[in-house]
């Protein structure tokens, strides 16, 4: 098998110090630490070239654990400070962790003009249907007649299918898999990584805590075994109905495509407008203070 | 050769039950933090396929290959 994930050296990666994580047991977010790991082993990244910006909410902590330059920012607007960190150093590989609220719901506008502008950032959205870490409210992904501390009775509102608003808004690279589906994940993750351009890669994963608690899945493995049964490969899905879709979550790519990339059209606008050639003086800034 | 980290493992049974070879089983008594940790019961089925340790959310699996 060549794309074996080699998981012993992973360790070599993280804080040390910082773990055991605070994530409930049978949290997502560890696996999806893990198949980052292995999707920028197989792309030929190294931690010292990338920098990771996070929001609030659980899945922006796993930054924290990591041993790479890291940006803990304000709720919603990771992705506003990322755009900083590329446009400051275009060379940088800039990876933004965030989760459904986040991204979805009071990062909603950052998230699709960033697509928008087809700016070259690979933003890991933990989508776990919930809020977390504040006690369980519905998020703007919850499904349709779940359960949850805001919604006692059920919710009643149609979620955001993050894939196609992503798509829909024009980013270059949008995929969706779930923590179940370890290997096709980091497959997704490392093309994300290498694509010149807005990558999106949806990771639906499981809270136990939270969502399982309320929805009559009282443990990981059971939430687990609910979105392998419950989802659906997009080749499989194109062949079935609406009604045999419903309550399905729909896999694979969904956007690949090549359109031209913000920080590369800018520094070139800056250097073909500008007599000095000030890229080159914003680099030089670096190996100077470094 | 599997090694699974006692500090880290918060029990969640996810190796247990992904397993395609079913090689842990949980153990009967709770450890020093309160935890029934898996016990690799089948290790000559191991495959190495590495599918517990990436799937394991506090990266306390580690499986080493064997050197004979």
């Amino acid at each position: 098998m060549s794309n074996k994930p080699k998981v012993s050296g992973f360790m070599n990666y993280l804080r040390k110090e910082r773990i055991p994580t605070i994530f409930c047991a049978g949290c997502g977010n560890g696996t999806v630490i893990n198949t980052f790991f292995n999707a920028m082993e197989m792309a030929e990244l190294s931690l010292d070239n990338i920098s990771m910006v996070s929001g609030i909410g659980c899945s922006s902590r796993i930054p924290g654990y990591i041993k790479c330059d890291s940006l803990h920012t304000t709720h919603g607007r990771p992705i506003a400070f990322a755009t900083g960190v590329k446009l400051g150093n275009p060379d940088m590989d800039v990876v933004v962790f965030t989760g459904d609220g986040d991204a979805a719901a009071i990062g909603g506008n950052h998230l699709i003009h960033a697509a928008r502008r087809n700016l070259d950032l690979t933003v890991i959205c933990v989508n776990n249907s919930i809020y977390g870490m504040t006690g369980g409210q519905i998020s703007p992904t919850s499904p349709k007649g779940s359960f949850a501390s805001t919604t006692p009775y059920g919710a009643l509102e149609a979620p955001f299918d993050l894939a196609k608003l992503v798509s829909g808004a024009g980013a270059t690279y949008v995929s969706r898999w779930t923590t179940v589906h370890p290997l096709p994940l980091s497959n997704a993750i490392k093309k994300g990584l290498q694509n010149k351009g807005f990558s999106f890669i949806e990771v639906i994963s499981q809270c136990p805590t939270y969502f399982g608690r309320k929805n009559r899945m009282r443990s990981a493995v059971e939430m687990m075994k609910y979105m392998k049964t419950h989802s659906v490969v997009k080749k499989k899905a194109k062949k079935m109905s609406e009604e045999e879709l419903e309550g399905k979550i729909i896999l694979g790519d969904f956007v690949n495509r090549n359109w031209p990339e913000f920080s590369e059209m800018l520094c070139e606008q800056v250097n073909e407008k500008s007599e000095k050639g000030l890229i080159d003086a914003i680099k030089s800034a670096y190996k100077t203070d470094l | 050769m599997i090694k699974i980290d006692q500090n880290l493992c918060k029990g969640c049974d996810i190796c247990t039950e992904f397993c395609r070879k079913n090689v842990y089983e949980p153990s009967k008594t709770l450890n020093r933090k309160g935890v029934y940790l898996p016990v690799p019961v089948n290790i000559e089925e191991c495959k190495k396929c590495n599918l517990c340790a990436i799937l394991c959310p506090d990266l306390a699996i580690t499986v080493e290959e064997d050197h004979e």
